[in-house]
């Protein structure tokens, strides 16, 4: 069987959802394709997003917010903690969703703009004329099918081939990975309010151990441990012997594992006919791994540029370029700052990170920002983050 | 070889993304190799649950 129309996009998580609306909403002939047979479903997700940005995109609905909370409280490895209110802790707090709801409510919006969803349907390669992209072959429930179109949008994740098949390598170092594991805890001593995160090298080695709320005495409990820092099964491992020391108790009512890319900017996005959203693109935060927001503010700018080009005819490299500039300029600076950070973060020892939040104990953070309590770090260690020292100022 | 042991795998792709001779596919609940695989053993360092392993 074949098709046609004007951009197909691989992939319906945030990022894929959130072009093909746009684009949908252009006036484009889009298409969906999701490999899955339920979209959003098996979650690779800690489903934590910061409350403006992702209201910024879309309105929130309660059935796929499964808690809001207050703030931030980070653990050094000794214990010590420092709280961060919701308002200023960044990107990473605020909701935490139910993404198997979140997901399919993104689709569901691509769905009403006009674009066609289809899903177990798996993107298989490119077609191309005279070596140019123009459309995808694809297998659907097992027959084949070619989609002719002049844009292809690569919003397939983490384990993203379109780029690879259009001569873009995203192939990531193991030190640009962090291999992720995560339980679904249930016990009396969750933190309902807020969304904790535990530093440590034997918690998490070059990573970091989070419990984010779900609701009543429910969390999700993960960690991430860096590529180059793990070996097969380690953090599965580490895992459960984190949720074994913290909550003893705890039940485990379900299972995610996953990679979470901390490239920072990778160095192509788009060739002719094609452009890369979201975790394809690597546009995760390296510090955090949070990248709901990015993939679907990349998601905006990709079906606006498509409709853009689609009208004045180019749909080449040059002619994709604003897409290239739009993301950069906004995702990117941030992606290659926080790269940084993730980079001097790597090499820390368990004392410097005690030093570190032990240092803020007496301050009052309460009211800071992420950048206001650098400062106030680099004031109070500067030895110890002398490298960054370009980064705080 | 690289042996996939499919009992453990929980489909999440992270090894598609390591690997550098794009040797990987998830298809959907499976995860296949193709003969380009190098034998280089990233894709199981990464593996959160173990379920690659190089073998003589
Ligand atoms: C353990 C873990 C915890 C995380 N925690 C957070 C967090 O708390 N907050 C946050 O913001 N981010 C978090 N992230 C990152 C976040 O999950 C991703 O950045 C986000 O899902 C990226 O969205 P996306 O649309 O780019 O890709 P995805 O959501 O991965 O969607 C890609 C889709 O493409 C489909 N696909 C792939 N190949 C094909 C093909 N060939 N044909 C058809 N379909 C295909 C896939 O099935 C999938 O549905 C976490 C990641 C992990 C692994
Ligand atoms: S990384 Fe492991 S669990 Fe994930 S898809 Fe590959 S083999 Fe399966
Ligand atoms: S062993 Fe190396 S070449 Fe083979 S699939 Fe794994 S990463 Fe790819």
């Amino acid at each position: 069987m074949s098709m046609k129309c004007d951009l197909v996009v691989v992939g319906a998580g945030p990022g894929g959802s959130m072009t093909a609306k746009t684009a949908a909403q252009a006036g484009l002939k889009v298409v969906l394709l999701e490999k899955r047979q339920e979209i959003g479903d098996p979650v690779r997700c800690a489903e934590g997003v910061g409350k403006r940005a992702l209201c910024e995109m879309v309105k929130p609905e309660p059935e796929w917010i499964a808690a809001e909370v207050k703030g931030a409280k980070i653990y050094a490895p000794d214990g010590t903690s420092i709280v961060m209110s919701e308002d200023k802790s960044g990107s990473e707090v605020g909701y935490v969703l139910e993404r198997k709801v979140f997901d399919r409510a993104l689709a569901m919006q691509a769905a009403e703009a006009g674009a066609k969803v289809m899903v177990k349907t798996r993107a298989l390669g490119l077609l191309k004329k005279d070596g140019v992209p123009c459309g995808v072959s694809a297998m659907r429930v097992g027959e084949p099918l070619q989609i002719e179109a002049p844009i292809v949008i690569g919003a397939d994740g983490v384990e993203s081939k379109v780029g690879r098949w259009a001569g873009i390598d995203t192939a990531l170092k193991l030190k640009d990975m962090e291999t992720c594991a995560q339980f679904l805890v249930q016990d009396n001593t969750i933190d309902d309010e807020y969304t904790e995160f535990f530093l440590g090298n034997s918690i998490a080695p070059a990573g970091y151990a989070w419990a984010f709320p779900k609701g009543e005495k429910l969390a999700n409990v993960g960690l991430g441990v860096l590529g180059t820092r793990s070996k097969p099964g380690e953090a599965t491992r580490l895992l459960k012997d984190f949720v074994k020391a913290r909550y003893p108790n705890g039940k485990v009512l379900e299972m995610v594992v996953g990679g979470d890319p901390c490239a920072g900017q990778i160095e192509s996005t788009t060739s002719d006919g094609v452009m890369l959203v979201g975790d394809a693109a690597r546009q995760t935060d390296p510090l955090t791994g949070g990248g709901i927001l990015s993939a679907m503010q990349a998601g905006i700018m990709a079906g606006e540029v498509a409709s853009k080009a689609l009208t004045a005819g180019d749909v080449s490299k040059a002619g994709l370029k604003e897409y290239e500039d739009r993301w950069r300029e906004d995702i990117g600076k941030h992606l290659t700052r926080s790269y940084e950070f993730k980079e001097f973060f790597v090499k820390m020892t368990d004392d410097d990170l005690n030093q570190l939040l032990g240092s803020l104990k007496k301050e009052d953070i309460s009211k800071m920002d992420l950048r206001g309590m650098l400062r106030v770090l680099f004031r109070l260690n500067p030895k110890l983050l002398w490298e960054l020292r370009h980064l705080v100022v | 070889m690289l042996t996939v042991n499919r009992y453990k795998c929980c489909y999440c792709g992270a090894c598609v993304g390591v690997c550098p001779t794009c040797a990987l596919e998830l298809v959907e609940t499976f995860i296949e190799v193709s003969p380009d695989c190098k034998e280089c053993g990233i894709c199981t360092k990464i593996c959160p649950v173990g379920a690659l392993e190089v073998k003589a």
